[in-house]
Parts: C-alpha cells; sequence; structure tokens
C-alpha cells in the first residue's frame, strides 16, 4: 500500500471491483480496501444473477457457478403456482453464484488489471479539504494510516459510511430496506432446475421467501421482509418457521443475514471528489432486491468516471455530474420502475395476491419478459394495478378502451 | 451506550448501521461498536434480521 493513489476505492464487493479494474485498465494508480479479512464472506444473501448481464462484467466460470436454473415458480399464499421460463423471469434468474468465490474472482480481476487488494483494512473517515475529498483514513491492522488521492469510489454497501462522511444523507428508513436472512440447506429434495418464490403476508410480510438451488442437492432458503414489518418477529423467526414447516429433515449448513435498499434512488450519488456505487448508492432493484449487476454496471461507469476527471484534472460535482447521469439514465431508469411496482405490490393482502396469481392461471409464459408478464396481470387486473399503468405508456397507446 | 448488540446473535450483516438515522454504529469487521451519538431510538433493533439487538432507555 503507497501513500497516494489516483483513485481509493472503499469496499470489494462486485461494484468496487468493477470500478477498481476499470480504472486500473484505463491506466490510473488504484487502491482498493475491504475491511473484512476474506474477500466475499460472509456472504450477505441471495446470489442469483442474470446471465446476459453477467457477461457484460465477466465470462462465467464453473468454479463459482453452482447452479444453472431454466425458470422460476412462483407461489401466491394459497399455493397457486406461476411459472416462468428463464428468458422472462427478469434480472435474478439465471445462474446461482458462490459469491465468496465470485467476489474473489472479481477482486482478483481488478488486481491483475493492476490495482493494489489490501484485506483487513477499513476506513474510518474522509480527508477532506476545501471541500473536496482528498483521500481516506484507514485503520490497517490496527494501525491508523492515511492514503490521499484524486479521487475515492464508496462501495461499502449496505452500511454506506462513506457517503456520510462526504455529506449524502444515506440512511434508510425501515420502510426502505428489505431485512434478510438465508439458510444454506441440504436435504431440501427440490428440482435443482429452478428458483422458487414463496408469497404471503404471513409467511414473509411485504416481501417473500426464495428457494435457489445451489448444485449438489443444496439450497438456499431465504426470507426479505419490509423493514417496517420487522420488529416483535425478525426475519430469522420467519425463516425458521417456514423451514421447520416445509423442510423439517434438512440440515443448515450456513446462516447468512443482511439488508437490501428497495428505497429507489437517492438523491445524490456524487460529491466533490466522490462517487458512490451499488448498495451504498443505494443502486439495488426494489422488487427482485437484485443488487450485483446493477453495481457492475455502476462501477464500470465510475471507473470511466474516474478516468475522464483525473484526465481533465477537474474532481468537481460538475464533473462527476457525468457519473451521476449516465447510471441514472440507464440503470436509474430500471430502479424507478422497479419501485412503482414495489409500491403497488407491497400494499397487497394475500387476498389480492392470490387473485392476481389465478388471473393468470391459464396464461402461457414461455415467452415474455418481466415486464410482459406485468403487462399481462394489468390487463387481467386493471383497477387493482391502476398504479402501474406508466409503466405501459407505450404499449396502452395502442389499446382501445383504456 | 443505550443499546446492547448481543454478539453471539450478531451476523455482521451491517443492516443496523445503514439505518441508524444518527450514524452512531460502525461494524468493524466481526463485530458492532455504538458511540455517543445514539440517540436510542431503536431503530436497529426492529429491523436487525437476527433480533441481536435491544434498546434500554
Ligand atoms: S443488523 Fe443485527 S446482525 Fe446485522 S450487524 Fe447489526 S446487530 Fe449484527
Ligand atoms: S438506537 Fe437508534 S440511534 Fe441508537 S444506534 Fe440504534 S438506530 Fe442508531
Amino acid at each position: 500500500m503507497k501513500d497516494q493513489y489516483d483513485v481509493v476505492v472503499i469496499g470489494a464487493g462486485p461494484g468496487g471491483s468493477i470500478a477498481a479494474k476499470t480504472a486500473a485498465k484505463k491506466g490510473l494508480s488504484v487502491l482498493m480496501i475491504e475491511k473484512r479479512q476474506e474477500i466475499g464472506d460472509p456472504v450477505r444473501c441471495a446470489e442469483g444473477v442474470s446471465k446476459v448481464w453477467l457477461r457484460k462484467h465477466i465470462e462465467p466460470d464453473h468454479r463459482w457457478i453452482c447452479a444453472d436454473v431454466k425458470g422460476s415458480r412462483i407461489f401466491s399464499p394459497d399455493g397457486t403456482m406461476i411459472e416462468m421460463a428463464e428468458e422472462i423471469s427478469g434480472g435474478e434468474v439465471g445462474y446461482v453464484l458462490e459469491r465468496k468465490l465470485f467476489d474473489r474472482a472479481l477482486a482478483y480481476e481488478s488486481a491483475k488489471a493492476g490495482a493494489d487488494v489490501v484485506v483487513k483494512t477499513r476506513a474510518t473517515g474522509l480527508i477532506t479539504e476545501n471541500g473536496f475529498v482528498r483521500g481516506v483514513k484507514l485503520m490497517h491492522l490496527g494501525e491508523e494510516k492515511e492514503v490521499r488521492s484524486k479521487l475515492v469510489i464508496g462501495a461499502d454497501g449496505i452500511e454506506s459510511k462513506v457517503g456520510r462522511w462526504a455529506g449524502i444523507d444515506t440512511s434508510l428508513k425501515p420502510a426502505d430496506i428489505e431485512t434478510c436472512a438465508q439458510f444454506l440447506m441440504s436435504g431440501t429434495g427440490i428440482d435443482q432446475d429452478y428458483c422458487y418464490f414463496y408469497l404471503g403476508n404471513e409467511m414473509a410480510p411485504s416481501g417473500y421467501i426464495w428457494v435457489f438451488p445451489k448444485g449438489e442437492g443444496l439450497a438456499n432458503v431465504g426470507i426479505g421482509i419490509l423493514g417496517s414489518k420487522s420488529g416483535k418477529k425478525h426475519a430469522i423467526d420467519y425463516l425458521k418457521e417456514f423451514v421447520e414447516q416445509k423442510f423439517p429433515d434438512a440440515d443448515i449448513l450456513e446462516i447468512d443475514v443482511g439488508a437490501v435498499p428497495v428505497s429507489g434512488s437517492i438523491e445524490r450519488t456524487i460529491a466533490n471528489g466522490l462517487m458512490l456505487v451499488g448498495d451504498a448508492a443505494r443502486q439495488s432493484d426494489p422488487i427482485t432486491g437484485g443488487g450485483i449487476i446493477n453495481a457492475m454496471e455502476a462501477g464500470r461507469i465510475a471507473g470511466e468516471v474516474a478516468f475522464e476527471a483525473i484526465s481533465r484534472n477537474d474532481m468537481s460535482t460538475a464533473m462527476l455530474e457525468t457519473y451521476e447521469k449516465r447510471w441514472r439514465q440507464t440503470l436509474g431508469m430500471e430502479i424507478d420502475n422497479s419501485l412503482i411496482v414495489k409500491d403497488v405490490f407491497i400494499g397487497f393482502t394475500d387476498k389480492e395476491i392470490n387473485s392476481l396469481a389465478h388471473s393468470l392461471e391459464n396464461v402461457n409464459f414461455s415467452s415474455m419478459s418481466l415486464i410482459d408478464l406485468l403487462y399481462a396481470l394489468f390487463r387481467a387486473n386493471k383497477k387493482l394495478l391502476w398504479d402501474l399503468r406508466v409503466l405501459f405508456k407505450n404499449v396502452v397507446k395502442h389499446e382501445t378502451g383504456l | 451506550m443505550a443499546i446492547k448488540v448481543n454478539k453471539f446473535k450478531c451476523g455482521y450483516c451491517g443492516a443496523c448501521v445503514g439505518v441508524c438515522p444518527t450514524g452512531a454504529l460502525e461494524l468493524v469487521e466481526t463485530w458492532i461498536e455504538v458511540d455517543e451519538n445514539c440517540t436510542s431510538c431503536g431503530i436497529c433493533a426492529r429491523i436487525c434480521p437476527m433480533g441481536a439487538i435491544e434498546v434500554s432507555r
């Protein structure tokens, strides 16, 4: 670790690693720090990603792919099943990853690109001069240290303290997170070709339970509930209940916990000399909770903008605005749409979810996308889903009688 | 300090850090530290996926 870099990236998750790799590939000197002693461990829930999107960032490698999923099966509270084939399951279905190895492989990519990667090293504050972030204060193996840089990229996940140090309010309200718990289980006996989702307010208040295959008879069984519904009972309690009832004989080989921001985009993700990416920028999808691909997309944009800014020797927000604009025009749009859907769905009673599921019983989904699924739902349930109409503005124009 | 984190239950996920309105929490590798900015609002205890936090007023 040197005393000075062009860019310091805080956090070695998928967003941080892609940012570091992108910046290093452009020839910048980059330091990426991770406070945990093992990159990727402990895992913070859900490990599904879309194939198409993953390929844009890294060539899939069997060492960190546990299962190749054909489709998903969604169960409404009364047990009605909706089955979707892989092309249409949206962002989260495709591969189920071994995050420990995946995150490490991505960090390795950034190291190969020339970035310095250091673990067991925690950022404790920012160095700020004349309103500009100029580096990071660190704690490395119990010793304090200062590293100066032209830019800092905050990729510190759900905690998002880096943003707060720079004056961006990243704190989340209970209604803006899904609080999650997950067991890695053996002996569930599930069909390893599918991801399963269980909806129901008793089982998972304003959230859902997922069962993802992890290969060789293993499965991730997890739950996310809306933070505002947590309290008397916590995510882990709901998960235990489900598992006791559904897989009484299965064994728990690992427990993971975490939280996903479902707030939708926050107001600002830049400050002078600073950019935030991934969960730290609250860029996860409010419906699927998926954050891996979004973090990687944002990481790439941040790495590219870092290079531009440093080439022009301009680290001001005026310059970094390019990052803000670019991610908002792409993933930001999808996050906004998902937020609309989330806001509609979290309000539904079990009875309403059942009736939505029934309306799709005779629809064949093998050739549809998530947005098409929503549109099919919308057409059959206009009154209930009226708030979703904005999503289909272009489609709806061609329809009569609406 | 007005909150108590049960380190035997905590899964060091950082969720509590992300919701604390006053920035009083810090996840240090595998444990949570609380500073004097804690107002005992109880939000962290409510959302902790493991139910590892207790607030006393
Ligand atoms: S939310 Fe709970 S489990 Fe997660 S770090 Fe905080 S105390 Fe630990
Ligand atoms: S009780 Fe409130 S102020 Fe205190 S640590 Fe928890 S969330 Fe922060």
